[in-house]
């Protein structure tokens, strides 16, 4: 029963910055790599770790980046508040500590060969970024790839350059929109869910992965369904109060489940009686 | 004289699978070289004691520290010791604490980080206690308790280190209740009040003839330690007495969760008028989930010194009646007291078995006892089940 014995999962290791980059005037992308001394795991996309900053604290943050990409972790991050502003403002050369990874990842094995809609809300679409990587580097063991992202505004729009450059790449197709377009917005103007009547692929084969605040989940995989997509395609990846990410502290229980490490990522079909719960 | 629940229970009591042989007989006056032995052999003894008005768990030196002589008094927000008409050691039931002072701590350090090179280093991770514990005077309930949270941080993914090297090292002396509180109810919850295993030995406090414990062990540590005190041999007598007195603890147990249907029975009641009522009792308080045995909810502080240099990471007893608990961006996932109450009670009674195969309540009647309002876990079962919403039954 007990497998994968990490005592010290408990305890962070120090990873230096090598990179901050701004993604938009409060979400900024951080990289990593493990200083002396500390050693460096695999991550499976949809995955988090726990990022500790000497003094402040720690909290959950996804990993954001290209899972080919060995040496380092990525991550993206919005500064909602104490935490967030202290991770965000570190400089490179600074070491901040990590735990993990922790929880499950998006389920890339069952999507091969099959079209994948990723489904992304806001800072929702981090978790998400390694699934496009994934399927852009193997390009050939899937199917389509449409990717629907909504955002509050154009100035919220992560990733800017790169959903432009997922866009030219073959079989696949991205459309965004934001809740408030501003005058010189060009494109969509609606919740994510009124982008589904552009997307082209075949629900019957068809993988999605969906991330965002959980109202939008909710009409997210009302649409899905609607769409013609089977519960049992249909992927989560749910966000709690976590403090340990190991099972310990209790605190993201949704329902029966922990979200630390039964989630965050799970089947729609596993939660659909508990979305619809209000306080649970 | 002999009523049904306790033929009942005569069938499916400890005695019925143990032998005469497994068995001795301590005199009272020789409880006091059980604690010396214990300590000879390295352990800290904790035990219980009277403090402040009630039954707690400490550091025992010898049987002087004991609380012989009183029982204790239970019912809905209240607890009252009293004097007994006799001289028994273990006379009383369960008071405010449990063994998970001592195993799953309120706080612990889990490190300690200095700054060096522009980078951190991590000093220690606090895994080890300073001295092995015998705890005398763990109940059956507070030993299902101990096992369901070996289940939880031993058996699950992730092990703890801090419970792990204090539940190891700990040496376990269970004592049969012979008499149980109005707030019990271990024996619906199938945990008590007979002790069935993983103590390392078992006592039976017997009053009538000689005061006297009939002793058994669990373990080969057990049977080490009680062959280096003087015993004698066990009487059929003995253990009937012994069984007669944990049977009456079963029969004189006023309260019950009815097992049958309890998830489906919670987890169809998200929505019931009998939350609300309880809202307008609670008073979040968090007694209930801090007496609980089986509570396991903690959370994590991270303090720095004025420098800057050095930081530490403890962890501390959380509980799930607080807002801060469910918080996340935005506000907080449980924000209305109801909703807190009715997760506590849903994780306890029907969530914890779908995560870890039992129920997460042993049956103790802690929280009904230290709940300031008085408000009973299973009476709020039987007002979900009856459908009822009254504050009173
Ligand atoms: C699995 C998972 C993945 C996440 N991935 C990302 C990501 O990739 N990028 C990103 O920007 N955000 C992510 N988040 C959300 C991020 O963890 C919160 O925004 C952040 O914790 C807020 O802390 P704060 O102090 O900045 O903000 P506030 O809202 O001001 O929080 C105040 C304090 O509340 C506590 N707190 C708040 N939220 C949490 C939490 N979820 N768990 C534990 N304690 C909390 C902390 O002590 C925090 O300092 C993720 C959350 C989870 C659970
Ligand atoms: S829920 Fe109450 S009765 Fe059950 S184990 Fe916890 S404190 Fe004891
Ligand atoms: S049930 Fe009682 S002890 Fe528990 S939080 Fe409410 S008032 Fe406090």
């Amino acid at each position: 029963m007990a497998t994968a014995v990490k005592a010290d999962a408990m305890v962070t290791q120090p990873y230096l910055i090598r990179d901050v980059s701004k993604e938009t005037y409060d979400t900024f992308t951080l990289k990593l790599e493990p200083d002396k001394g500390s050693n460096h795991t695999q991550f499976q996309p949809g995955q988090f770790s726990m990022l500790w900053v000497f003094g402040v604290g720690e909290l959950p943050i996804s990993i954001s980046g290209d899972p080919d990409e060995e040496e380092r972790l990525v991550y993206t991050v919005r500064s909602v508040g104490q935490a967030t502003n202290a991770l965000v403002t570190r400089s490179v050369g600074e070491a901040i500590g990590v735990r993990g990874p922790f929880g499950t990842g998006w389920p890339l094995e069952a999507a091969r060969g099959h079209d994948v809609i990723v489904v992304a809300g806001g800072i929702g679409l981090a978790p998400l970024r390694p699934v496009i990587y994934e399927v852009l580097n193997h390009r050939k063991d899937y199917g389509r790839l449409v990717i629907l992202y909504g955002a509050r505004s154009p100035r919220d729009l992560l990733y800017r350059k790169e959903l432009a450059s997922w866009a030219r790449q073959k079989e696949t197709q991205v459309l965004t929109s934001v809740d408030y377009g501003g005058m010189s917005w060009r494109g969509h103007v609606g919740v994510v869910t009124s982008l589904f009547k552009y997307a082209r692929l075949k629900p019957s084969r068809s993988v999605a992965m969906v991330c965002g605040p959980e109202i939008m989940m909710r009409f997210v995989t009302r649409e899905l369904e609607t769409y013609g997509l089977s519960r049992s395609d249909i992927f989560l990846s749910m966000e709690r109060n976590m403090k340990c990410a190991v099972g310990f502290c209790g605190h993201c229980q949704y329902g029966p489940h922990f979200i630390c490490k039964e989630g965050p990522v799970f089947r729609f079909e596993q939660l659909r009686p508990l979305l619809e719960k209000y306080e649970l | 004289m002999v009523a049904e629940g306790v033929l009942a229970a005569r069938e499916t009591s400890w005695s019925s699978a143990v032998s005469l042989e497994e068995h001795a007989v301590l005199a009272a006056s020789e409880l006091g070289s059980l604690i010396s032995t214990l300590a000879l052999e390295g352990y800290s003894v904790i035990g219980p004691a009277v403090r402040d008005g009630a039954i707690v768990y400490s550091a025992i030196e010898s049987i002087q520290d004991l609380p012989q002589g009183w029982a204790d008094e239970q019912a809905p927000g209240k607890y009252r010791l009293s004097p007994r008409n006799d001289d028994s050691f273990f006379g009383y039931v369960v008071g405010p604490q449990s063994w998970k002072k001592f195993l799953h701590p309120p706080e612990v350090r889990l490190w300690q980080a200095e700054r060096q090179d522009g980078s951190f280093r991590i000093l220690n991770n606090e895994a080890t206690p300073e001295k092995a514990k015998a705890f005398l005077g763990v109940r059956a309930c507070e030993l299902a308790a101990i096992r369901i949270q070996d289940r939880v941080l031993l058996e699950d993914r992730y092990r703890d280190p801090i419970y792990e090297a204090r539940r190891a090292s700990a040496f376990v002396i269970a004592v049969q209740c012979t008499q149980a509180a109005s707030t019990c109810f271990c024996s619906s919850m199938g945990t008590g009040p007979a002790v069935s295993e993983g103590a390392d030995l078992v006592l039976t406090e017997l009053q009538s003839g000689s005061h006297r414990f009939l002793v058994r062990a669990g373990t080969d540590r057990g049977s080490e330690v009680l062959s280096k005190l003087r015993t004698t041999a066990a009487t059929e007598a003995d253990l009937h007495q012994a069984q007669d007195g944990v049977q009456a603890a079963a029969a004189t147990q006023v309260r019950s969760i009815d097992q049958n249907g309890i998830q489906e029975l919670l987890y169809q009641n998200f929505e019931h008028p009998r939350w609300e009522n309880l809202a307008a009792r609670c008073l979040s308080c968090a007694n209930c989930t801090m007496v609980c045995p089986t509570c396991f909810c903690t959370t994590v502080e991270d303090t720095s010194t004025v420098t800057g240099n050095h930081a530490e990471r403890w962890r501390r007893w959380d509980s799930c009646f607080t807002q801060a608990f469910s918080y996340i961006h935005g506000g907080s996932i449980r924000n209305s007291s109801k909703s807190r109450y009715r997760q506590w009670i849903t994780h306890k009674l029907a969530a914890w078995k779908d995560q870890f195969g039992s129920s997460g309540c042993v049956g103790c009647g802690r929280c009904i006892t230290w709940c300031p309002v008085g408000i009973d876990i299973t009476e709020e079962v039987r007002a979900l089940r009856n459908g009822g919403d009254h504050g009173d039954s």
